[in-house]
């Protein structure tokens, strides 16, 4: 029986190596999957290189992990706002290293690494600092910048409801890199608010079918 | 001269998004827009990190951790809105099915590049989020922003001394003293504020403008 629903956030992360590049869901808040940041705070980690369109916000989730000092490297859109602290300084300090890519270009580099893709050209960023050093080609009347995916050992997302078979659901804007995310890493681990049975989500409703996930764990409401 | 304020640009530009057109208002300044669609006017606001259909602000104690803007600020969901994942959200942009977008800028120069993500200061930690698929995806880039720096300098400039977010993109800057169009024959005046001249928005402009067909230094709303 496939049954992809662990016990604890603590069993989810407890294979994560040191060195490992980890995506990370969410908007800001919308979509932080909180929990599994705790747990592998918890798990401890470290050298991470970990892929987001922010760099943590306030004190909590991916911000929290940096300010443990468990991440190497960042790729991210966004990493400056009122509450990176954690980022800045970690960032001020040269202890962490950052790719700075567009967001459009993020989304795409991930979903093409899970589509199987090999690289792709985009119009996005011709002729600016962010495609220095890159190839270019001129496609009919247009340039564009070669842009490649981002592969990834882990993803770690949050979902609203899941099966033991990996089937998720989201919820509003929270679904954000998540869809993308999980089809794009050897393990995906998605967070839940609730676990249910087999048959229970509308098939025409399941955002990301389970062949994307490899764990599923609950966590209840507030996390 | 009467400088417009913030909300008089927005409204202005406001004025020139038709009906049933797709939008993406930048963080910051541009937000301002949504306030000020005619009543009656059905306009769709997208917002990138992946939703179709943004509503008002909702009502305090109401708001909702899972549903944001771009500016990751509370927002409600109008009926007949939509979600989607990253991917999607940027296919719409850069796959130009978005009619308009509406950013801030540092600078802008004749030829339509923009600067708006990066002060190029050495010491600054860059962000650049979806500016740079805006600018190349949009099938209309406006800019909005302050005609003048604090310190008195055009920002309609021959090249542009910031970063560039992307080359020869703008369509049309809304500035606090005039509506300009960026075209092949060069920068066209369309609008101006009340009581300014064409002479003096010149020389306050310092790149060479013309009179657009419609630019009569006419008040505006």
């Amino acid at each position: 029986m496939i049954n992809k629903i662990v016990a604890s956030l603590e069993e989810a992360v407890a294979d994560i190596a040191d060195g490992s590049t980890i995506l990370i869901g969410g908007f800001g808040g919308a979509g932080m999957p909180s929990a599994l940041m705790s747990a592998l705070i918890a798990q401890g980690a470290r050298e991470l290189t970990v892929v987001n369109n922010n760099a943590g916000n306030g004190d909590t989730g991916l911000a929290a992990l940096i300010g443990a000092k468990q991440v190497r490297k960042i790729i991210c859109s966004f990493p400056r706002q009122a509450d990176s602290w954690h980022f800045d300084k970690a960032y001020r300090a040269g202890e962490l290293e950052l790719e700075l890519v567009p967001q459009g270009t993020l989304a795409e580099r991930i979903r093409a690494a899970g589509a199987g893709i090999g690289a792709f050209f985009t119009p996005t960023a011709y002729g600016t600092r962010l495609a220095e050093g890159k190839e270019t080609r001129r496609i009919g009347d247009r340039d564009y910048v070669l842009e490649h995916p981002i592969h990834a050992d882990y993803a770690l997302i949050k979902a609203d409801r899941g099966d033991r078979w990996g089937n998720l659901t989201y919820r509003m804007t929270a679904r954000n890199f998540g869809p993308i995310m999980a089809s794009a890493a050897n393990c995906t681990i998605a967070q839940v608010r609730e676990t249910v049975e087999l048959g229970q989500l509308d098939p025409e409703a399941v955002v990301t079918p389970g062949i994307f996930v490899k764990r599923v764990v609950k966590t209840g409401a507030t996390a | 001269m009467k400088r417009m304020d913030r909300n008089q640009i927005a409204a202005r530009v406001a004025r020139d998004i038709p009906e049933g057109a797709y939008v993406n208002l930048g963080i910051g300044l541009p937000t301002l827009v949504a306030d000020h669609i005619p009543k009656g006017r059905e306009v769709l606001l997208h917002s990138e990190n992946g939703v179709l259909g943004v509503g008002p602000k909702p009502a305090p104690g109401a708001e909702d951790g899972d549903l944001v803007n771009a500016g990751k600020e509370p927002v409600t969901l109008l009926a007949g809105g939509s979600f989607f994942h990253h991917a999607d959200s940027f296919a719409m942009i850069r796959g130009r099915h978005l009619d308009v977008c509406v950013l801030g800028a540092f600078q802008v120069a004749i030829n339509g590049d923009l600067a708006n993500w990066h002060t190029g200061a050495p010491d600054a930690i860059p962000a650049v989020g979806g500016a740079m698929d805006l600018a190349v995806g949009a099938k209309n880039v406006y800019v909005m922003m302050e005609h003048l720096t604090k310190s008195g300098e055009s920002k309609i400039v021959e090249r542009c001394t910031y970063p560039l977010t992307g080359a020869s993109c703008v369509n049309r800057i809304y500035t606090d003293l005039a509506v300009i169009d960026v075209t092949p024959d060069g920068l066209q005046v369309v609008d101006m504020v009340e009581g300014l001249g064409f002479e003096e928005l010149q020389r306050l402009t310092g790149v060479p403008l013309t009179r657009g067909k419609a630019a009569h230094g006419a008040a505006l709303a």
